[in-house]
């Protein structure tokens, strides 16, 4: 059996940025705040830990100050380590290493730390995917299937993402043929995950790095299909891959579905992110909350409805919350009226102020812009 | 030999807290929950790092599994440190044979190695019993300008109440002049809030001298303190006005509790620059449903809520389920309240398990004779049976089977 100590992680903190360009001005995709009290990328960094995975280089390529400061030393979730741990790969990391324009490119100008690494396998993943994923049961699933590469994916609707991977699977789980950026409205599509052995990616990154090739989907794993047994996982978790604005606000909203939340914040394996030391929420006399996810350091004085609300946002009396994602920090004066609102950080609405979105186009408000 | 430290603190919390009854059955009194996130010893322990204090000997004694677990290497308050943070420090046996911590002076006297290993010029003795936020270094500044031997915080209590203290009669420049304890008639309101700092080198000749006396109990209080004051030493009050309180006992743990909702106590948690500290859940936020109603209270993550809850504190992933109240009750992490079911002027501790219809607590108004009405406690891992009663100033320790 696979163990997760064999594993190396590695994470593309920047993987997608482009796709919600509002949100990822000034930070990576993997310090998107998410969720309340998350950032995208504590998802993938738990599941990683949940499996006993304890060695995991991110790969930054810019706006990486957010990243560095959420990851810290990694402590929150248990990378803070001696031996193994997490590893920061910004671009100009090594001598050879410069920024990089795809996949294949970030791999080999980080190859040094991968080579470099001791264990057997290699696990790659991205940080736009929500979901609370079993890599237990990931590896579990290579041995039995005897894969090359094993991928994970999701049956449904392809999320809009630039050169996405749809797998057609056959018997055993052996990927027969993979289409890339090829839409559609029920297919396998890929969630960026894969495992193999570490000599494999070696092995296949070096190859396509010298052939001057740029698409991990076409030249690495389409390439490969025939003379590499793939196999594909498919999950039934909660999973949402963030592929616009309006994916992000209505994953957020998915949450107040308790079906989702138990998938997503499943109790065996804890969803870890970095402890703020805020007091508890606090409600006030008359105030109203309904449908919402609150969490620690709030203080509601008035009305908030089916709503996110992050960490020590204020709610001040008569104002109303409706349908909103209200990142950490922000004030909602006296009187104020959001509705269908996405506020980033710090984002103040004075008082008697109106701010209503469509309910299928929520309006986008800046970090610390003030209303 | 360790970095010399020029102030270090010891926190006494081997204390049972036996007036808790079985809120301190398994834990020290120090670990038990308090204002939804935080346990009693993060008071003292934030009040040292948001004070400077790097150094501390934490004492435990009785029940300290989950103390010590808590506290664990001290990384949630940065007590994690290379040189000083934060040392559990149990009774150990010697070459002349073991013996527990016999009072409060002897608990430190058996800890002088650990002391002079840093070699401080100052020691602060706390307890892990109170909840209050206070600036230990303002009163080591207190205690140098008055080349004090010993410095006492001191608060003013109201008269009525004096004379459940340890109470202090004090000069206009600050020395004390008498010691009362608990007396009948007080003729001061000058409590002490069990915070001392001593120079070093003072107390450890007390202390030994102390540990000599063989009619001695051992207790700062009642015989080291009396002792320095006797010897004419220079003893000093130092004023703090601010909230404090005493959670000794269930009437004022649930008040303390329920204080942290009134606008006008003066004990804001919110404060960044004196931060509570405290080990965090990894839960998610809490969710408040559409058939909940949630008013004048204060929530922790991970609580679900389809009921009412109304002046009230829950803790962590407590779940209360649709048609069931809370109100005037503390509700610690992990516990689930059933449909229909009534927790009122309750503390629940953790993990308890109140089934559908049951009824913890009573209102004041609904006793007939007012002395027999009190909090009713539930004990952790309690389950209260379907349509089951817990009366008012009832301890539930064990189930409570379900109402035929």
């Amino acid at each position: 059996m696979i163990r997760g100590n064999e594993v190396l992680a590695i994470i593309h903190s920047n993987a997608y940025d482009e796709v919600i360009p509002e949100l990822t001005n000034m930070r990576t995709m993997g310090s998107v705040p998410f969720g309340g009290r998350y950032r995208l990328i504590d998802f993938t960094l738990s599941n990683l830990v949940n499996a006993g995975i304890s060695k995991v280089g991110v790969i930054t390529k810019s706006n990486y100050q957010s990243l560095m400061d959420h990851l810290g030393t990694g402590k929150p979730w248990d990378l803070s380590r001696k031996r193994s741990g997490m590893y920061l790969l910004p671009p100009f990391g090594f001598a050879e290493t410069g920024t990089f324009d795809n996949r294949i490119e970030s791999l080999k100008g980080n190859m040094h730390f991968i080579s470099r690494s001791k264990e057997e396998y290699v696990l790659i993943a991205d940080c736009n995917v929500v979901t609370n994923f079993s890599i237990d049961e990931l590896m579990k699933f290579h041995e039995k299937s005897n894969a090359d590469i094993s991928v994970v994916c999701k049956r449904g609707k392809t999320p809009a993402l630039s050169n996405l991977m749809t797998y057609e699977i056959g018997e055993d789980s052996r990927v027969n043929s993979i289409a890339v950026g090829v839409p559609s409205d029920d297919a396998d599509y890929s969630l960026n995950i894969f495992f193999m052995k570490k000599a494999l990616l070696e092995r296949l990154i070096n190859e396509a790095y010298a052939m001057h090739k740029t698409s991990i989907g076409m030249d690495v794993f389409q390439a490969n299909v025939k003379n590499l047994r793939i196999c594909a996982m498919r999950t039934d978790d909660f999973v949402v891959s963030i592929d616009s604005l309006a994916t992000y606000y209505s994953a957020n909203m998915m949450l107040l579905d308790s079906a989702n939340r138990n998938s997503l914040f499943n109790k065996n394996r804890p969803v870890y992110t970095k402890v703020r030391d805020d007091m508890p929420a606090l409600y006030a006399i008359d105030s109203s909350v309904t449908n919402s996810l609150v969490s620690d350091g709030c203080e509601i004085k008035g009305e908030v409805d089916r709503s996110v609300l992050g960490r020590s946002v204020k709610v001040e009396k008569g104002a109303v919350v409706k349908n909103c994602v209200i990142m950490q920090d922000c004030f909602i004066g006296a009187g104020a009226h959001i509705e269908n609102v996405i506020f980033d950080k710090d984002v103040v609405i004075k008082p008697g102020k109106t701010l209503v979105g469509a309910d299928d186009f929520p309006i986008y408000v800046g970090k610390r812009i003030v209303i | 030999m360790s970095q010399k430290a020029e102030c270090i603190a010891m926190l006494l919390a081997g204390g049972q807290g036996s007036r808790l009854g079985i809120l301190t059955k398994n834990i020290a009194k120090p670990a038990v929950p308090y204002g939804g996130k935080y346990r009693i010893i993060d008071f003292p322990l934030s009040n040292c790092v948001n004070s400077g204090i790097y150094t501390v000997g934490v004492l435990t004694q009785y029940q300290p599994l989950e103390l010590n677990d808590y506290i664990g290497n001290g990384a949630a308050w940065d007590l994690d440190r290379a040189s000083g943070g934060v040392h559990i420090l149990s009774p150990y046996q010697q070459i002349k044979g073991s013996e527990w911590y016999k009072g409060t002076a002897n608990a430190i006297y058996q800890n002088i190695n650990f002391i002079d290993r840093y070699d401080p010029e100052y020691v602060c003795i706390l307890s892990g019993d109170h909840i209050y936020k206070m600036d230990y270094s303002k009163m080591l500044a207190f205690h140098k300008e008055k080349n004090a031997d010993c410095t006492i915080a001191m608060l003013e209590v109201p008269w009525e109440e004096a004379s459940r203290f340890g109470l202090m009669l004090v000069d206009d420049d600050g020395s004390i002049t008498a010691f009362e304890e608990k007396p009948a008639v007080p003729s001061s309101n000058k409590a002490s809030m069990g915070v001392y700092i001593f120079s070093w080198k003072k107390l450890r000749e007390y202390l030994i001298a102390d540990e000599a006396d063989p009619n001695s109990s051992n207790d700062f209080g009642k015989n080291l303190i009396p002792a320095m004051h006797e010897a004419g030493e220079r003893l000093f009050a130092y004023h703090f006005d601010g909230y404090w309180k005493d959670v000794g006992t269930i009437d004022s743990l649930w008040e303390a509790n329920l204080d942290l909702l009134r606008p006008s106590v003066d004990l804001d948690l919110s404060d960044n620059e004196w931060r509570i500290y405290s080990k965090s859940p990894a839960s998610p936020p809490h969710f408040v449903s559409s058939t909940a109603k949630v008013e004048n209270s204060m929530m922790a993550e991970g609580c679900c809520i389809d009921g009412e809850i109304d002046y009230s504190v829950l803790f962590a992933d407590v779940v209360v389920e649709e048609g069931a109240k809370v109100h005037s009750s503390i509700i610690m992490p992990g516990t689930v309240i059933k449909k229909g079911a009534v927790v009122q002027y309750a503390i629940v501790a953790e993990n308890a398990v109140i089934e559908s219809d049951a009824v913890v607590g009573e209102e004041p108004e609904n006793v007939a004779n007012r002395d027999d009405w009190g909090v009713a406690v539930v004990g952790a891992g309690v389950t209260v049976g379907t349509g089951a009663k817990v009366a008012p100033k009832a301890m539930a320790g064990e189930d409570v089977p379900a109402a035929k």
